[in-house]
């Protein structure tokens, strides 16, 4: 078991390494001069450019740079927004909790309808799913609006804080990724009714329900299990999308509008943090699941 | 092929491509003139699908944004394979250093999850319509890479392909005439069901702004449009975000019906 933690951990160490890297040379694959582009709304007279490149190191040689970038990364330090002049770490903090909430009850919105669609379908069609995986989920989202929000006034259409402004978004988001569970249910639930225990179960003459529950479901649900981390991304992502419908604070509008603002900065430290808290999600749920299924470590 | 799914897809299909090709001759008016004194009308007799803050007809703008998505998706899923293939091929076939060296760079694409890839390229090259499908087609790479590299280690080791080798066949004659052909059902599949997901990425990241710009009839520019108007014009938003679905349901469609079709597999 220790080996295989081990393992898993140092396996992480080149991808963090490449992640690093790919966000680092973000600012040098832009084209033009970056430090121009940033301050075009700004003044920019000549003193005021080299100013700002000493001021961001960027007179230094690059391996140094980079050096710096993933020194100050490790303290926690992501660099300092352009357009809010606060450290980014910080806006990262204020927003963090918001995203991660989103992403947590979408989860569980998308397991409760996600795992009995996927069963159904399996048993009969998958019509249901497909349409799941087709919508937008801004598209959704604004009709979550337009129904429960502007004509039955249950729940607000924006903003964040308290739980009335989670539900329409998780449920959009939710819905959205049920949608994928549910195949995968399917898929797997498929898999597992062709083995021999199936038949055999059903061939001592128990009810179909009955092995569908007691000895499919079981064992159909282990390959659902490692989905959560990269479905965890997936909703992560799907943020971005919603919490701009919902106008929802969260790591996902701070990167959008960091786009839009050309704070650069802003965009490379909430990318990093986000595609970085992807990857260590992932070894928790490999590490998770060896510790549910002894075949992983072992093999 | 009596697949029903796939069937009802490829209509779907075959009647959007006919009205994205016929939109400048089918559409009622032109999709971006304005006409501010019949604004928001409601869908009737004036406007088939109503009209919009501006007074643009919403039923043009939902033909001509048929053109665009549709076009989007195949150039951005052109680029993912286009990329992604020969990786994965080279990647398979050769294995040894240049595949782990290839694979690590993919695991490092991989990090960045669903959207974010793409949100980072178009960060990097700037918004735009043209560099959200370079976008889009880029962080679709490595699953093509992946799918590609996978058909191809099995594919190696078959009897046939070891034949081809003892009678001295070389490489590149492998690898285009017993190889290739196995990566091609599977590359059909994903590449099918691909369109689908590069069309709503790239709705996705106009939505945010990031894509198409005003004025351009673009469906998911329409939607984040329309946003503001939910209440008085629902009409503005429903229609594009209509036109995403079916395009991308019809393409999932199609790509499922494939699936059960080249991989019977998964068939009960």
């Amino acid at each position: 078991m220790l080996t295989y933690l081990a393992r898993r951990v140092l396996a992480v160490v080149p991808v963090l390494f490449g992640v690093t890297l790919a966000v680092f040379s973000m600012l040098f694959l832009v084209p033009g001069d970056p430090i121009k582009m940033m301050l075009a709304e700004f003044v920019t007279s000549p003193d005021q450019i080299a100013q700002m490149r000493a001021q961001l190191h960027l007179d230094e040689p690059l391996p140094q740079q980079y050096g710096r970038f993933v020194a100050n990364a490790l303290r926690g330090d992501l660099g300092t927004s352009i357009r809010s002049r606060r450290p980014v770490a910080t806006e990262i903090a204020e927003n963090v909790a918001s995203t991660a909430q989103l992403a947590l009850a979408s989860m569980a919105v998308a397991i409760a309808i996600g795992v009995p669609l996927g069963l159904l379908a399996a048993l009969g069609s998958m019509v249901v799913a497909l349409l799941g995986v087709s919508m937008p989920s801004f598209w959704l989202g604004l009709l979550m609006i337009f129904v429960f929000s502007l004509h039955l006034a249950w729940f607000p259409a924006t903003g964040g804080g308290d739980l009335l402004h989670l539900v329409l978004p998780s449920l959009t988001l939710g819905t959205i990724a049920s949608a994928i569970i549910a195949r995968l249910t399917r898929s797997s639930m498929l898999e597992v009714l062709g083995q021999d225990y199936v038949r055999t179960a059903r061939a001592k003459g128990l009810a179909w329900w009955g092995v569908v529950v007691r000895h499919a479901l079981k064992n159909a649900l282990i390959p659902i299990i490692t989905i959560f981390g990269l479905q965890f991304g997936n909703l992560l992502a799907g943020a971005v999308i919603v919490e701009t419908v919902f106008s929802r604070p969260g790591l996902g509008r701070l990167i959008v509008g960091g786009i839009l603002a050309k704070d650069f900065p802003l965009v490379q430290g909430t990318v990093l943090f986000v595609a970085a808290s992807y990857v260590m999600i992932n070894v928790l749920v490999d590490v998770a699941y060896a510790f549910v299924d002894p075949r992983i470590r072992v093999g | 092929m009596r697949h029903r799914g796939a069937v009802a897809g490829l209509v779907i299909l075959g009647v959007l491509a006919l009205l994205a090709i016929g939109a400048p001759w089918l559409s009622p008016s032109d999709p971006i003139k304005t006409a501010p004194r019949t604004a928001l009308q409601a869908p009737g007799s004036g406007y088939l699908l109503g009209s919009d803050q501006f007074g643009r007809d919403v039923a043009s703008r939902v033909l001509h944004g048929a053109r665009i998505s549709l076009v989007v998706g195949l150039i951005s899923v052109s680029i993912a394979v286009g990329i992604g293939a020969p990786i994965g091929l080279v990647s398979g076939f050769y294995g040894g250093r240049l595949d782990a060296v290839l694979m690590r760079m993919i695991d490092v694409l991989l990090a960045f999850p669903g959207i974010l890839l793409a949100l980072a390229i178009v960060s990097v090259l700037t918004p735009g319509l043209g560099n959200v499908m370079i976008a889009v087609g880029l962080a679709a790479v490595p699953t093509y890479a992946r799918l590609v590299r996978a058909s191809v280690l099995s594919a190696r080791e078959q009897v046939y392909v070891e034949a081809a080798r003892a009678i001295g066949g070389r490489d590149r004659t492998i690898l285009t005439r017993y190889i290739l052909p196995n990566v091609v059902a599977p590359l059909i599949v994903t590449g099918t069901l691909g369109l689908g997901t590069a069309i709503l990425s790239a709705a996705a990241l106009s939505f945010l702004g990031l894509g198409s710009q005003p004025p351009t009839a673009e469906w998911g520019r329409m939607l984040a449009e329309g946003r503001d108007y939910l209440r008085e014009a629902w009409w503005i938003s429903t229609f594009p975000g209509l036109g995403i679905m079916l395009t991308v349901l019809a393409m999932n469609l199609l790509g499922d019906g494939l699936r059960d079709v080249l991989d019977p597999r998964l068939k009960v």
